[in-house]
């Protein structure tokens, strides 16, 4: 293939003008001995028809939700997106487009983005969002720092029952920046705020970060863990799986300071884990510390309304080491995606779909619990994803792979993250799954441990 | 007309795409979830599919794109983003895979990743990469928590300082600052480059890294690069490459080779995936052997034919994304390097290259150009004489050009030049196209003379004329308003 439209007249009329004889003598300012004297060792380029009979081979070497039903959840979810939401965001005026530094050029964009940040409001009943981070890991570390600054404390306490991934890309971004991350108890698969030692982390936090539904598919206590953090000084920052808020309160309810989350849900595929879209929303009285862009509506010259990029010194392009965030590129065009799902859906399809979601898991949960030796690993409320312990020295990855190979995708083996559950599966069920999926799952799982469990070898 | 916005279209109780009907047997949610709070009010827009699509198609003929024309934004490389790269992505074998999938029914997805990140590691000359960063200022942070890390290990406790030099992209210091590092400016000499006395006055026991951009933002070549690395090397420090200009070098020149130690590449601008309005992006970067150990986990590893995902690395720094990146991006971009192959990547730079300097010899009568000489990818203007005889500025003549339909320069970048107009025009761009844009560019010029008003006031055809930034600040309306909020 070749994209660089140039006749060989094009070039010859171009390098005279330029006044050299070769594009060669353009690379001139480069050291002889520092340039590349052989060609770059990739594969030899391919025709479009040929290259995409390859990548379609590749492709095809991946089970998929197109070959495999899933019930594997833990932050990234097999929902539905409307063809709506692929219409809009293929259009190359959004797709091809830079970040909308010049207002006049880039009012479609600006103004999905300010509908972008409205819908985010609505739906965490915060006040201000931004036009979104890298994922959900990223919005809970760039939180965590924010309140760093907000409270001048340099501890922060966070629940053990947040996303592994997550857990560990805060605590990375923590330590690297210099400050401590303490994790609270737990109890029952729920965050527990009871004990001294967490009371006393608490105390000195810069801010609490917790998840609901956490990692487990559990409910946590909102209204209580965020009066816990305000009682102490310190922030709340709660991640939220959007998709829930259909059907459980928004944190802005219970007086959260920052709910941040992933957007995955919202239209966006599972596409291996990315791109993704991290949403970031909180009180208006974090506006100046507050990470990534802001688009604000204000009018031109002649009183029109229009969109514009706003609150930009806390930017790094302007302020550069003082910035807030280092934020530059963000997720955009996810954020668009976003924006069209909720609006195809309405408000009445997204209570529909959480609905969808928690009654399919609470029936597959009734269905899985009701074979022999499994048993619920909590008691807690859950959503719509659950985990379930299987009879002692069941293997679960074995499990999984039999699964797997009568397609079906059974879950998450849990035992690589928590030892304490060796026998834990991980289970989400969204409103793609039918009945007869379920069904399925249960007698498989059934079958396979009567069939291939610990005591028939 | 202004579109309104999709709010005010709603209507109680119109519905879009509906849902399906529940087929299990109901649980009753008030007595599984006993004390849980339930949603009450939900303000979202009630509107039909059709009233979707026209509302987001609207928007979007109020929007440029390179699909739309030419777009010679500095440092942001805009180039064609290929039809072929989008199809690949959309594969429901790469678009509809779960990342905790078992790495065994994931093969194509791994083998990619893992053959990308060779490829990038050979473009650069470095000895492996990743692709975990979703954007430059991501790789940058990630890069510099590498080397605060490296340090450490080796027990250079007190290496806390970053050399950033004046002209470099504000994320540099910002992402040094997000790592608890000290920010220390170098300055540029009066040919452009990094002042090599400086440098040497710059460097100390303390000096954790120089991040340098090369080719840098005047888009020029910093010629010294070999000398340089050398310097920072021998004060015991690391060099990162802030690759945002890497369409300069393809198969041309390697970093690596250059005595770069780290850097990032923008999938999102090197190799076409698009921008999409701000994102998503690619930030992957690249490192040297020493600080292989410090890539973040998961590292995907090939043995005899099988793809891995290996988390047991105990000097990784740890993670930077929920998963592996933003796999879809690199699909694109392995699409793009397939679809070119060496030749067809060494074209790239050849053509920007050549397109860059063309734009510069058809401006250079018109405009200053600070430092006129072979540029690479990029030339930057300046509007000085402009502004003073004229009483014309930088962003006037940007806001001018869009009135006969192009994107303006990057302005006011790099810092160091005044009324910078950073022009970038990438191999995309045609003979004819740069033609039309220097003659527009030329016309602007001789307006600045005859009629500064015109230019001052512009634009004139655009959807919206200049926007009040400051009352956007003062009178802050960040979402619209519901009923009882």
């Amino acid at each position: 293939m070749s994209y660089t439209p140039h006749t060989d007249a094009d070039r010859a009329a171009m390098l005279a003008a330029v006044g050299v004889g070769s594009v060669t003598e353009l690379f001139e300012p480069i050291d002889p001995a520092l340039r590349l004297n052989r060609p770059l060792n990739v594969p030899a380029a391919l025709d479009e028809a040929s290259l995409a009979r390859e990548m379609a081979a590749l492709a095809g070497r991946n089970a998929s939700s197109s070959t495999h039903v899933s019930f594997l959840g833990a932050g990234i979810y097999d929902h539905f997106s409307p063809a709506v939401v692929d219409a809009i965001i293929s259009r190359g005026e959004f797709l091809t487009s830079y970040t909308p530094y010049q207002p006049e050029m880039s009012q479609g964009m600006l103004q999905a983005v300010y509908e972008y940040q409205s819908l985010v409001c609505a739906l965490t009943g915060m006040e201000l969002a931004n036009a979104s981070m890298y994922d959900a890991a990223t919005a809970i570390a760039e939180a965590a720092l924010m309140a760093v600054e907000a409270t001048g404390r340099k501890t922060v306490v966070v629940s053990p029952l947040l996303h592994p991934h997550y857990l560990r890309v805060l605590a990375t971004y923590v330590r690297t920046a210099g400050y401590t991350l303490v994790c609270t108890a737990e109890s029952d698969l729920r965050t527990s705020l009871v004990d001294p030692a967490t009371r006393e982390a608490l105390s000195g936090a810069a801010c609490l970060v917790l998840q609901s539904p956490n990692f487990m598919g559990i409910i946590e206590d909102l209204p209580e863990a965020i009066r816990c953090a305000r009682d102490s000084g310190a922030l709340s920052v709660v991640s939220v799986d959007p998709v829930s808020l259909g059907l459980l309160a928004p944190p802005g309810d219970f007086g959260a300071d920052v709910v941040v989350g992933e957007g995955q849900g919202l239209g966006l595929a599972q596409g291996f884990g990315g791109p993704l879209l991290g949403f970031f929303a909180c009180r208006l009285e974090h506006q100046r510390r507050f990470p990534g862009r802001i688009v604000g509506a204000t009018v031109d010259s002649e009183g029109r309304r229009g969109y514009t990029m706003t609150l930009r010194t806390r930017e790094q392009d302007i302020r550069r080491e003082r910035a807030t965030s280092n934020i530059c590129t963000n997720e955009a065009l996810c954020a668009l995606a976003a924006s069209v799902h909720l609006c195809a859906i309405g408000p009445q399809g997204l209570r529909e779909m959480a609905d969808l979601c928690f009654q399919k898991a609470h029936y597959a949960h009734r269905m899985l619990c009701a074979i022999p030796g499994i048993r619920p690993a909590s008691l807690s409320p859950f959503f719509d994803e659950f985990a379930l312990l299987l009879p002692d020295g069941a293997d679960v990855v074995d499990l999984i792979d039999t699964l797997l190979n009568d397609g079906v995708i059974a879950g998450l083996a849990l035992a690589p993250y928590r030892p304490d559950l060796p026998t834990g599966l991980l289970i989400a069920v969204t409103e793609n799954r039918t009945r007869q999926d379920i069904d399925q799952l249960a007698s498989a799982v059934a079958e396979y441990l009567t069939g291939r469990g610990p005591t028939h070898g | 007309m202004g579109e309104p916005l999709i709010i005010d279209k709603g209507r109680t109780g119109r519905r879009g795409v509906l849902m399906p009907a529940c087929d299990v047997p109901r649980t009753s949610v008030q007595e599984a979830l006993p004390g849980v709070a339930l949603r009450g009010r939900l303000p979202l827009p009630e509107v039909s599919e059709l009233d979707t699509i026209r509302h987001f198609t609207r928007l979007s003929q109020r929007n440029h794109a390179i699909d739309l024309g030419f777009y010679p934004l500095g440092s942001c490389t805009m180039k064609y983003n290929p039809r072929a790269n989008e199809r690949a992505a959309r594969l429901p074998g790469f678009a509809g895979i779960h990342p905790m999938q078992p790495a065994a029914s994931v093969q194509g997805a791994l083998q990619l990743l893992f053959d990308l990140q060779s490829w990038l590691a050979e473009i650069s000359g470095m000895d492996a990469a990743t692709v975990q960063p979703a954007a430059g200022a991501h790789g940058e942070l990630l890069s510099l928590m590498m080397v605060h890390d490296y340090h450490r290990q080796r027990g250079d406790m007190q290496r806390d300082v970053v050399l950033i030099p004046d002209s470099a992209h504000g994320t540099n210091p910002a992402s040094a600052a997000r790592c608890g590092l000290r920010v220390q400016p170098v300055p540029s000499g009066p040919d452009g480059l990094t002042d090599m006395a400086a440098l040497n006055r710059a460097l100390s026991d303390r000096t954790a890294a120089l991040m340098l951009t090369n080719p840098n933002t005047l888009g020029l070549f910093e010629t010294n690069i070999g000398e340089i690395c050398d310097l920072v090397h021998g004060a015991g420090g690391l060099v990162y490459c802030d690759g945002a200009n890497m369409n300069a070098l393809l198969g041309v020149a390697r970093p690596g080779d250059m005595g770069f130690d780290v850097m990032h590449f923008n999938l999102h601008k090197t190799f076409s995936t698009p921008h999409g309005g701000g994102g998503p992006g690619c930030g992957a970067i690249g490192v040297k052997a020493m600080l292989e150990p410090f890539l973040p986990v998961p590292v995907v590893t090939c043995i005899d034919g099988v793809y891995a995902l290996d988390v047991d690395r105990p000097h990784s720094v740890g993670q930077v994304h929920s998963f592996y990146g933003a796999f879809l991006i690199a699909v694109r971009a392995y699409n793009y390097i397939r679809s070119l192959g060496p030749d067809g990547l060494r074209e790239v730079a050849e053509y920007a290259v050549l397109n860059a300097n063309y734009v510069r010899s058809r401006l250079r009568s018109a405009f200053d150009i600070p430092h006129d000489r072979t540029c690479m990818h990029e030339v930057v203007l300046s509007a000085a004489r402009q502004k003073s005889r004229n009483g014309v500025r930088a962003m006037d003549i940007s806001k001018r050009l869009m009135d006969y339909g192009f994107h303006p320069p990057t302005n006011y970048f790099p810092l160091i030049v005044p009324e910078a107009l950073m022009i970038e025009p990438t191999e995309s761009e045609s003979k004819e196209t740069l033609d039309a844009f220097c003659d527009a560019m030329l016309e602007i010029a001789r307006d600045c003379e005859a009629t500064p008003d015109i230019v001052r006031s512009a634009p004139h055809g655009t959807v919206v004329s200049r926007l009040d930034e400051t009352a956007a600040v003062k009178r802050l309306d960040v979402r619209w308003e519901t009923k009882s909020g």
